[in-house]
């Protein structure tokens, strides 16, 4: 029963989900809605693990005093900090708010805004033309980069009657081989997603619950 | 047929419904194939076959091993052909007793991993290996994350990456931090925007599809390498598919009256 019980509610709920695509039949929809109901619950469920499993793994660290420890004081610190001030005033007024604009969101800002640092490395890396690959790899990379900027309007060459700018090149590199290439990758992507999903239904794929392949 | 609701069939969704069954059937009949003991040819993918290599570096190097399963909840079917990875390296993981570090950023994906982690230690015969502290949430903000995974990687120097699922913009922030402390990495992603990134950041990345292959593909098991074989042949009937319509747009066919399919306005052949 352990292994069969989920095997059969992962059937009967993923046949519930394939067929209301397909049918608008209102006591279906009904059902599908009860289970995204229930999603909502489940996530809920699912914040309070979260923070439990946050709280017990740095009590482990400052129990132990490991390397770091002072870090998860800060940690616990600043959650029982937001949880009191969400209590006391709410979350969009007082010490939650200005928390939440003041440091939470600039930490996270710094953090996206280092993309840039490493979008700028790994170009380094990756346009290293080593190769034919890395070589072809770095022609595309510098007409579309070039394509993108005003210059790339002016730079180009005459053929017959039309001219050719990087601008215009740099578009159909990204409109066709570049389009080509994600669609191709789009479609193994899907097919891989219905196939997975077939295969949890059928039960023939189980490892996700941790019962080896 | 056009938008008619009959009351139990959406008639809209009819060609869908047709390509799911005859995915469907292309699927069971080589998953019985598969049972009957038919040899399935399965391509080479550099990505799974390093996972051995990668997983045994960390062990040489006495340092453990990072697993990031990406941002998206377990109902993501990204996430679950990552737990089905996370199984497989887990038992190697175990069976060469390297510690596995796993930050998660849903709580769900969490419980899930462990009970993975632990059964697959438990499978290799080290259940003693297992410790649920290192399969451990951290939070639901994306760049939150990021910061989590790469102040781990900088404080416990992994000798392996693991980076599959579906990430989003945070997918570089990863990879190259990964980079700079010299981890061999090992990268699967379904999000066509940052497979470049995985790419070039990356020693090995699983594209697309072979991401949803990697457990089958690390596991051999003759059911599941059965519906790998049936991907491929549907997907071999999907190129046909498309290769006829190109033909067809190119010659100036439209048959999509002759299939009761309302031709869309403004082209797109």
């Amino acid at each position: 029963m352990r292994k069969t019980g989920p095997v059969v509610f992962g059937f009967l709920v993923g046949m519930l989900m394939l067929i209301q695509y397909f049918t608008p039949n209102p006591w279906i929809q009904a059902r599908y809605n009860n289970v995204l109901d229930w999603k909502q619950v489940v996530f809920g469920i699912t914040l309070m693990l979260g923070v439990l499993s946050l709280v017990l793994f740095h009590w482990r660290k400052i129990e132990q005093r490991q390397k770091g420890w002072g870090y998860s004081v800060i940690t616990i610190a600043g959650l029982i900090f937001m949880i009191a001030a969400a209590v006391w005033r709410g979350q969009n007024a007082g010490p939650y708010l200005w928390m939440f604009d003041h440091v939470q969101s600039p930490m996270q800002s710094t953090m996206f805004a280092l993309l840039a640092f490493y979008v700028a490395s790994a170009s380094y890396r990756a346009f290293r033309a080593r190769g034919f690959h890395a070589a072809l790899l770095l022609t595309a990379g510098v007409i579309v980069m070039l394509g993108r900027v005003p210059l790339g309007e002016m730079l180009g060459f005459h053929a017959g009657e039309r001219y050719y700018s990087l601008a215009t090149i740099s578009d159909w590199v990204l409109n066709y081989p570049n389009v080509a290439a994600k669609r191709g990758v789009l479609i193994g992507v899907q097919l891989g997603i219905v196939a997975t999903a077939i295969k949890i239904i059928l039960g023939i794929e189980r490892t996700y619950l941790g019962k080896g392949a | 047929m056009g938008g008619e609701l009959t009351g139990w069939f959406n008639a809209d969704r009819l060609p869908a419904a047709l390509a799911t069954l005859i995915f469907g059937a292309v699927l069971i009949y080589f998953i019985r194939a598969a049972r009957q003991g038919r040899p399935l040819y399965i391509r080479r993918i550099a990505g799974l076959e390093a996972v051995d290599e990668a997983v045994g570096r960390a062990t040489e190097m006495g340092r453990p091993i990072l697993y990031s399963p990406g941002l998206d909840p377990m109902e993501e079917v990204a996430t679950v052909a990552s737990i089905n990875i996370l199984a497989q390296v887990a038992r190697r993981a175990g069976q060469y007793e390297t510690r596995l570090i796993m930050p998660n950023r849903d709580a769900i994906v969490m419980t899930v991993a462990q009970e993975v982690v632990r059964e697959a230690y438990t499978e290799v015969g080290r259940p003693d290996l297992y410790d649920s502290h290192d399969i451990y949430y951290t939070t639901q903000s994306q760049f939150g994350y990021a910061a989590a995974v790469c102040g781990t990687m900088m404080r416990e120097k992994p000798a392996t990456n693991f980076f599959i699922g579906h990430f989003y913009a945070e997918s570089l922030v990863l990879a190259e931090t990964g980079n700079a402390t010299g981890a061999i990495q090992i990268a699967g992603t379904d999000s066509d925007s940052q497979l470049p990134f995985f790419i070039c950041a990356c020693d090995y990345t699983l594209i697309g599809e072979e991401l949803y292959a990697g457990s089958v593909y690390l596991s051999r098991e003759p059911l599941l390498l059965g519906a790998l074989k049936g991907q491929d042949v549907a997907k071999l009937i999907l190129l046909a598919v498309l290769l006829i319509g190109t033909l067809l747009a190119l010659a100036g066919i439209d048959i999509r009256p002759i299939l009761g399919i309302g031709a869309a306005s403004g082209g797109g052949g």
